[in-house]
């Protein structure tokens, strides 16, 4: 793609950034050792080059698909993930040594095999950004994506629990020994098939409205997709028995629906229609129990997690009172990279890598890394502002939004804000299907902010040699009109 | 390991942390505050704290290329586009370069042709006309620097 002159691309400041993250990622590698052998090993730095070299590659191949994407996604996801896998390995190493074990090699363990995944995760998202060379193109296979998204959030919930059960939340698909979590792809195939929905219905959802107490309300027919998209949400609730993904899906749709319409009773009618519906499910827990006793489980857990009834009990408390001791433990500055204890903590490695990592690097560092998802999304909603298509604007709005909304449920669940539930943390948490998904996201969010920031010359249309342009009418979604 | 070197080490790295958050606001710097800016440009009355002066834009700002395009009211109201040499085509088809939905313009409904460094606007016979400041444009009409273009409920500027 030739470059405007008189135009910054911006990909050199993306390289700079990419090297300051990746000498932090060293020098975690480095603390870690330091903190746990006393002494370094002369292959500290390995993990951080050979993540250096791999987002190096993704950086090229930006470079040459999407020359004017944004230039601080990439860095600051790479951080965050070479932070991720420089835990887990830390994690590996711990055990070595309770064990007398070898130091372990650089593809063993949880952070090897994490590393390994961060290679996968970073070839789909470049795939991701050679296939897809107009994210307008997506919007073509808007319903084959719809279907394959409720399709993935369905098929845990309808296997038998030995198939997709881990830790009582019903959300995988176990296969040998190997297991994914669809719901994390459903993610991505769900926003599309909304945004497509949303820009062939903005103008009916916007503007036909009963006006009640100063605010616009929609008509009764037109709430017909919500409703579905609850009762969705509630089997999921229910059947899947995880709190968040619910909340995951059913944000990400009131969310778009708002930057749609702009009308802000698609947040107070979703609001209300969650925390009702919610607050059934804790009432039914506790009277009928059945599908609905998991769900109050965990909300009673939540409400009382320091008595002495549900700390010892199997699948009580445990777990988040280790985790909030150890985030107290911390304090402001931690104990050091590698010289906390978050063996403490059950699941450390999954859900409750914050509480791990929030033992070591503190309240410091943690804002530091929540800052950092901050900038993500802020650069998803960025993207948004920038692109020039509904479509765009509402895949990425409600991309950066989801990302934002997991890493509020995953962090309340793990604070005490809210009831904890099994969500993975983005990038850091131990999993291959989380990482991949995640990556594919950002690889969106590259493309439509590249399609944003491109001067106009350098548009496909402008030039013959360039990618092709999907043939205009596949992919212009009609508005419907309204009558009155 | 010297406990010396453990504490430096310790800290060290949440600084580094930190530098990395602050290079990061630094680079995004610029257009994180874009949009407030382009909100002030619209609230301001005309001629009144104004950073364009609006009065003699031809006048004030010849011998300056238009580098971008600032849509500075209606929903789109903050976008900018990066002006290059090919031309910039306005409405509501999902095709055009700045896809606006606004009740009041056409699916084709203007567009924006480079001359020899100059920009012209042309009406693509729209329903509802086009606008530069308050003359309604017939043919290829020169857009000088901080103009209005008006185009239902939307507002574009070009800009050096």
């Amino acid at each position: 793609m030739p470059r405007v002159p008189g135009t910054r691309t911006g990909r050199n400041a993306e390289l700079g950034l990419l090297a300051l993250a990746m000498i932090i990622v060293a020098a975690y590698g480095a603390t870690v050792e330091a903190n746990q052998f006393d002494k370094l090993t002369p292959t500290f730095w390995v993990p951080a080059a050979l993540l250096s070299v791999l987002f190096l590659a993704l950086h090229l191949v930006v470079r040459f698909t999407a020359l004017h994407a944004d230039p601080v996604l990439i860095p600051t996801v790479a951080l965050i993930n070479g932070l991720g896998v420089g835990f887990l390995r830390r994690l590996d190493l711990a055990k070595s040594i309770a064990e007398k074990q070898p130091e372990p090699g650089i593809f063993a363990g949880v952070g090897g095999r994490q590393l390994a995944w961060t290679l996968v995760a970073l070839v789909l998202a470049a795939v991701l950004l050679l296939v897809v060379r107009d994210h307008k193109a997506v919007s073509r296979y808007a319903y084959t994506l719809g279907l394959v998204g409720i399709v993935l959030v369905m098929i845990p919930a309808v296997l038998p629990g030995r198939f997709s059960e881990i830790n009582g939340a019903k959300l995988w698909i176990k296969i040998g020994g190997f297991s994914i979590q669809p719901g994390e792809f459903a993610k991505l195939a769900l926003v599309s098939f909304f945004a497509y929905y949303l820009v062939r219905k903005r103008e009916v959802l916007s503007l036909a409205s009963r006006r009640v107490l100063g605010i616009d309300f929609p008509r009764g027919r037109d709430l017909g997709p919500v409703i579905t998209v609850w009762l969705l949400s509630l089997l999921v609730l229910v059947f899947e028995k995880d709190l968040g993904t619910a909340l995951l899906y059913f944000g990400l749709f009131v969310v778009t629906l708002y930057v749609a319409t702009e009308r802000v009773s698609w947040l107070l009618i979703g609001l209300v229609m969650f925390f009702g519906g919610v607050y059934v499910a804790y009432l039914l827990g506790a009277s009928v129990g059945g599908p609905f006793a998991n769900f109050y489980d965990r909300a009673t857990v939540w409400l009382h997690p320091f008595d002495a009834e549900n700390y010892n009990r199997i699948g009580g408390s445990y777990q988040l009172v280790q985790g909030l001791l150890g985030l107290g433990t911390g304090g402001l500055f931690g104990t050091g990279p590698g010289a906390g204890s978050p063996g403490f903590v059950p699941e450390v490695r999954n859900d409750f890598i914050f509480a791990g990592m929030g033992e070591e690097i503190g309240l410091f560092g943690l804002s530091a890394l929540l800052v950092c998802y901050l900038l993500i999304v802020e650069r998803g909603l960025r993207a948004a502002l920038g692109v020039r298509d509904s479509f765009g604007k509402l895949v990425a709005g409600g991309l950066a939004f989801t990302l934002g909304l997991q890493v509020f449920v995953i962090l309340g669940g793990i604070t005490g804000l809210i009831p904890l539930t099994g969500q993975t943390t983005p990038f850091l948490s131990s999993g291959g299907s989380s990482l991949m998904a995640n990556w594919l996201l950002i690889a969106m969010l590259l493309r439509i902010s590249d399609a944003g920031r491109r001067p106009a010359a350098a548009g496909p249309a402008a030039q013959p040699g360039g990618p092709k342009q999907p043939p205009a009418q596949l992919h212009g979604a009609m508005t419907e009109v309204i009558k009155p | 390991m010297p406990e010396f070197v453990l504490t430096v080490a310790r800290f060290g790295f949440l600084i580094l942390l930190w530098i990395f958050v602050f290079t990061v606001v630094g680079v995004i710097r610029k257009d994180l505050f874009a949009g407030v800016r382009s909100k002030s440009l619209v609230a301001s009355p005309r001629g009144v704290g104004g950073v364009v002066p609006q009065g003699r834009p031809a006048k004030a700002k010849r011998g300056k290329a238009a580098r971008q395009l600032v849509v500075t009211a209606g929903q789109l109201a903050g976008t900018r586009i990066t002006l290059g040499e090919a031309q910039i085509t306005i409405g509501r088809a999902e095709d055009s370069t700045l896809v606006i939905t606004d009740d009041f313009a056409s699916a084709r409904h203007a567009r924006l042709v480079p001359r020899d460094g100059q920009w012209f606007v042309e009406d693509l016979g729209s329903t509802n006309g086009t606008y530069l400041d308050r003359g309604k444009v017939s043919g290829p009409t020169p857009v000088p620097l901080g103009v209005p273009i008006r185009i239902g409920r939307t507002s574009l500027e070009l800009r050096p």
